[in-house]
């Protein structure tokens, strides 16, 4: 049937491609060591603590306080407004809206995730910033970071909740709970976790965002107001990506510097997104839900 | 006798109308409640809250389809506004637009002309080939890349590696989709560029061969900005949607296809080879044509390492270029100091055209992953 040297070849076969596998997972850590390496032996010479808390400008590039807090301004607000917009029509989707209906809502949401961060920005430039004189500001910004993770936080509270069983529900209207309880001590409640990764991812890619920001946000050196509008707002990726080239001294470890911020936020929202689940499957009845 | 009879029409008239509105949904109401046919009925748990409570909290209700409405309008909006904001320039470079390759903005000293009912700054002109040219370029070098590594981790990640390890690289390709895209930026022009053109580039460009597509890589190499070390980096950011994806997507196969074929004594390569990627391959399709998607909206990480030359062609892989969304970036500033508002329009026009390539790709994958399997694809960046 079979000679030894086809035999053979299917085995070496078999191992090459083990072995073409094995090196494309290098392929994917090895540039992410790289990049975190190349990041952060950029700024670690120059690391001094006091970057963190003096305002940026002046003769020696500053520090980068006021963007640290710009940008948690602007997540915090992602949160509250995308949170919101996405949790309630996650929610609708998942559990109220009639069948048909579901789709046309589902697949918008699914597009507007693919319209180009770029765009989202111009647009929020010449509409919010110009057409509305609303000025470089926070609720320009808001609006335009949240239009671009809605459809995320839906699509995770949709898939959350989609995953409670239906028992769950069942037990709920058993014991005679009405709409909104069913909803909220029956279905929100196992979906928790997963509405709460959702988000918090959601949050971390809202963070990272610089197109949308560059011409909503603006760019200021001082604390955020509490203006929602004409009032401009600093954030850490605005410095990354403008002092990176700039001549003055210490302006190119300063966006060094906040580029390994960013990875350190980053990074600790992703693992703080691993421990609700790690700690929900702890102490959760079922573990139907949470990734695998 | 006859009182019996008019009992026995009664009966019979309630029970086996077919044609009642009611029945049927009686039953079926029944059905999902049992969850044997809420399975059938493709898993929709609402059914059951309708019919407890018809009428129940509807304010909340209204508030959250209010809410998911949104998403559409917003998407209705953007394309409407651009469309609206771009009419000046589609006036007046009318299908030039995509046949010509200059990108001048024209004097802003001088009068502004009119053409077409539009004022212009004299000597405006745009032509977005080149800016095509180098998107689809750096997202197709990003694809060919980045498909080939994530299928390779993929199959790896489900098949081989034990589960510790393997939620180590779901964390790897969380923590790569998280990196912002100007931190990529960075690292690519400061330390993978200069890289590359010291050590990689000269060797591969001095032995390529001289023959037709393979000299692409012939030529001066450059100082590390431009198209290879931009689609190098695309690639990097596309490798958790495709990934995720394709992990997932492994992991739906079903397992008697795959024992069955074991059983007929198929190695590893062969399983995946012929039962696996087979079973998913529209999917893998889907997958990767989503991540061409986001290769082809990525604005800062190639604003920063593509060199920004806009008007002219790349010579060779290692060229100076620009993309669409990186134009979009890094001219917006000066296009506002046109007094005539044209350049923005132009900008608007290519951001149109950049956001018609974009969706498409994106219903396109989303329509083919839909085929495969029920759970769809990532919303956002793979995480």
């Amino acid at each position: 049937m079979f000679s030894k040297s086809h035999l053979l070849r299917r085995k070496i076969l078999d191992k090459a491609m083990w072995a073409l596998a094995t090196f494309s997972l290098v392929c994917i850590v090895a540039p992410l060591a790289w990049l975190v390496w190349g990041v952060v032996g950029r700024a670690l010479p120059h690391w001094n603590w006091s970057l963190l808390t003096t305002k940026p400008g002046g003769a020696n590039g500053g520090g980068l306080s006021t963007l640290i807090v710009g940008t948690l301004v602007i997540t915090a607000g992602v949160a509250v407004v995308a949170g919101i917009i996405g949790i309630g029509s996650g929610l609708y989707l998942s559990e109220l809206c009639p069948e048909g209906k579901g789709k046309i809502l589902r697949t918008a949401s699914e597009v507007l995730s693919g319209v180009p961060a770029i765009v989202l920005g111009f647009l929020g430039y010449t509409v919010l910033v110009v057409e509305f004189k609303w000025g470089f500001s926070l609720g320009a910004a808001l609006v335009v970071l949240s239009i671009m993770v809605v459809p995320y936080i839906a699509k995770a509270t949709e898939v959350a909740i989609l995953q409670v069983p239906t028992a769950f529900r069942e037990a709920a209207e058993g014991l005679g709970m009405t709409r909104w309880q069913t909803l909220r001590r029956a279905v929100l409640k196992p979906a928790a976790p997963g509405i709460v990764t959702g988000l918090i991812i959601a949050l971390a890619i809202a963070m990272g965002e610089t197109a949308p920001l560059l011409y909503t946000a603006g760019a200021s050196n001082n604390f955020p107001t509490s203006h929602i509008t004409h009032s401009p707002v600093g954030f850490l990726t605005y410095a990354v990506w403008t002092d990176y080239n700039q001549p003055l001294a210490g302006s190119a470890e300063l966006s060094a510097t906040a580029a390994v911020l960013l990875l350190v936020i980053v990074l600790m929202l992703i693992l703080l997104s691993r421990l609700v689940i790690r700690v929900s499957k702890k102490y959760s009845i079922n573990n139907s839900h949470g990734g695998r | 006798m006859q009182a019996t009879w008019v009992f026995d029409g009664r009966s019979s008239t309630t029970v086996s109308a077919p044609g009642d509105v009611l029945a049927p949904s009686r039953i079926d109401e029944r059905d999902s409640g049992n969850g044997v046919g809420q399975f059938a009925r493709n898993d929709r748990p609402m059914s059951i809250l309708k019919k407890v409570f018809p009428k129940g909290d509807t304010l909340l209700v209204w508030f959250c389809k209010f809410l998911s409405y949104l998403p559409l309008l917003a998407l209705l909006g953007i394309v409407g506004e651009l469309f609206f904001q771009a009419l000046p320039s589609i006036k007046v470079s009318g299908f030039g637009f995509f046949t010509t390759s200059d990108w001048k903005p024209g004097s802003s000293y001088a009068n502004p002309i009119s053409t077409s009912g539009v004022m212009h700054p004299p000597g405006a002109h745009f032509g977005i080939v080149p800016l095509i040219v180098g998107t689809i370029s750096t997202s197709l070098i990003a694809i060919v890349i980045a498909v080939p590594v994530s299928i390779g981790a993929a199959i790896i990640i489900v098949e081989k590696l034990p589960a510790k390890l393997s939620g180590f690289l779901g964390l790897s390709l969380e923590v790569l989709a998280g990196v912002p895209s100007v931190v990529f930026g960075l690292w690519g022009v400061l330390v993978l560029g200069p890289f590359l053109s010291h050590h990689i580039t000269p060797f591969i460009s001095k032995h390529a061969p001289n023959v037709p597509v393979l000299n692409i890589f012939k030529g001066p190499t450059g100082a590390g900005e431009g198209l290879l070390t931009s689609g190098l980096v695309l690639s990097l950011m596309i490798i958790p949607i495709i990934a995720s994806t394709c992990r997932e997507l492994f992991r739906q196969v079903p397992v008697t296809a795959r024992e069955g074929a074991r059983a007929l004594g198929m190695t590893d390569y062969e399983v995946v080879r012929k039962v696996d990627i087979p079973w998913v391959s529209s999917g893998i399709i889907g997958a990767s044509v989503l991540g061409l998607g986001r290769a082809l909206g990525e604005t800062m990480a190639v604003a920063m390492i593509s060199g920004s030359v806009t008007g002219t062609f790349p010579a060779n892989i290692y060229s100076t270029m620009s993309t669409i969304a990186a134009t979009i970036v890094s001219q917006l500033d000066s296009a506002l100091t046109d007094s005539t508002n044209f350049f923005v329009s132009s900008l608007a026009e290519a951001g149109l055209v950049l956001l018609a390539m974009s969706l498409m790709a994106n219903l396109f994958a989303r329509f083919l992953v839909k085929r495969v399997s029920g759970t769809a694809l990532p919303v956002g960046r793979g995480v």
